[in-house]
């Protein structure tokens, strides 16, 4: 079978679908369980904080390769039958939290004493004051890291074609494999990576531009 | 015990991890020094006075940060080949890691030149140093200073990064876990194992670039 430049084009656009729709969800469920380790991080428990700190280490200080193997063999040893797309969702959304929530707790510290105070002065319990005062200005404060840590989860999604999920860069292997075009195939595909991220570093670029960090 | 882990082959798997460990080594040892060299010289070219350069330097580091390092190294390695550049494995490797690494330096180290006073080059050409010395003594060391920090992550980050260099058959750390896991069939303590020792390496590596960053480039300073 001959493939085409457009063959090539096309089936590498229906696989990059893939590669944005882990990043979405990865994004999302790192952001949700990142706001919890978060929560732990800034805890007013030490061994709270210190559990959060080393669960942030953990996954800053070890590769997602191996992230990504540990889950995949993992957790079938506990019981739970599991596929490359699920093994990649899980992984990637850990690592997102342990990342989400340093960055956000980057913001939180960047937000004057005088606004906890402030919010407890008004008689707010400290769930609340995070919640209505500190969180709306830490979160602000971080839009552009934020923006940044979503390219290089775009990026990372790479490595699930590792385990087999069926992602933008496994479908450039399988493509080379049939063609033998791998400058054209992983050019392209290396492109279309490029498409995803640089408007978003361009984003993340304007954000860091229009932040103003409370002095 | 069904259940419970089986660690009975690590005292026959310690020197093949000992061996990729000693190459994952060699391989950021050798991409952090090739890196941050080529780090300064594209941070010079991005404030050339060739707007053709600085326009090179850009699209370069632009078109590295935001595509993955594993499609950077699978165009290296199986993609060149076909324009007549055939490379080995770990040359392949390095070159993608140095390439990779430098584009995030290149950042890096201009933001510590933007960030040294210029009074400090201004007074070095007073003393009628050449411009090459009143880079190299002054204002390059001091930006060094300013930046080591940063620096010393992204080479850690890239150290991180390495173990997908297995993919392309670089006989380093995540290459022998993958060949010990083929063959006890004990996948999770095998990458278990081995993202400890990864983990000990990111540390011993930070505090041995601390150490060393003290004692060599902090010290003797103005």
């Amino acid at each position: 079978m001959e493939f085409t430049l457009w063959d090539i084009l096309r089936n590498l656009l229906l696989a990059a679908r893939w590669t944005v729709l882990l990043s979405l969800v990865a994004f999302a469920g790192g952001g949700i369980a990142g706001l919890f380790v978060l929560l732990l991080r800034i805890s007013k428990r030490p061994w709270l904080r210190r559990a959060a700190e080393m669960y942030i280490g953990a996954f800053q200080g070890t590769p997602l390769l191996m992230q990504l193997f540990l889950v995949f063999f993992g957790l079938p040893l506990l019981g739970f039958r599991i596929e490359a797309w699920t093994a990649a969702v899980v992984s990637l959304t850990l690592f997102a939290s342990a990342f989400l929530a340093e960055i956000w707790r980057g913001g939180v510290e960047a937000v004057p004493r005088g606004q906890w105070e402030a919010a407890a002065s008004l008689g707010l319990h400290r769930i609340r004051q995070l919640r209505l005062v500190v969180l709306p200005q830490a979160l602000t404060i971080a839009r552009a890291p934020t923006v940044g840590f979503l390219v290089q989860l775009v990026k990372s999604t790479a490595l699930t074609s590792i385990i087999g999920f069926d992602e933008l860069l496994r479908t450039s292997n399988a493509i080379n494999n049939a063609t033998f075009q791998p400058f054209t195939v992983y050019g392209l595909g290396a492109l279309i990576y490029f498409c995803l991220c640089f408007p978003l570093t361009q984003y993340a670029r304007m954000l860091e531009r229009s932040t103003v960090i409370p002095k | 015990m069904g259940n419970s882990l089986d660690f009975s082959w690590l005292g026959d798997a310690i020197k093949l991890i000992g061996t990729g460990a000693a190459m994952t080594i060699l391989l950021v040892v050798v991409t952090a020094f090739l890196g941050t060299l080529l780090s300064i010289l594209g941070a010079l070219g991005r404030t050339s006075r060739y707007p053709m350069i600085r326009r090179i330097v850009k699209a370069y580091v632009e078109l590295i940060r935001n595509t993955p390092f594993l499609a950077q190294l699978f165009f290296i390695f199986f993609g060149l080949p076909s324009l007549g550049i055939r490379l080995n494995p770990i040359v392949a490797a390095i070159l993608a890691m140095t390439i990779n690494l430098a584009a995030y330096g290149t950042e890096i180290v201009a933001a510590g030149l933007a960030a040294v006073p210029t009074g400090q080059r201004e007074a070095a050409q007073a003393l009628g140093l050449r411009p090459r010395l009143v880079f190299v003594k002054i204002v390059l060391p001091q930006a060094l200073k300013i930046i080591f920090p940063a620096l010393t992550s992204q080479i850690v980050i890239m150290m991180l990064e390495s173990a997908v260099v297995s993919q392309i058959s670089v006989r380093e750390l995540t290459y022998e876990a993958d060949l010990l896991q083929a063959r006890t069939f004990l996948a999770f303590e095998t990458y278990l194992v081995v993202t400890l020792v990864y983990l000990g390496l990111s540390v011993a590596l930070r505090r041995l670039m601390f150490a060393g960053g003290s004692k060599f480039i902090f010290s003797g300073q103005p």
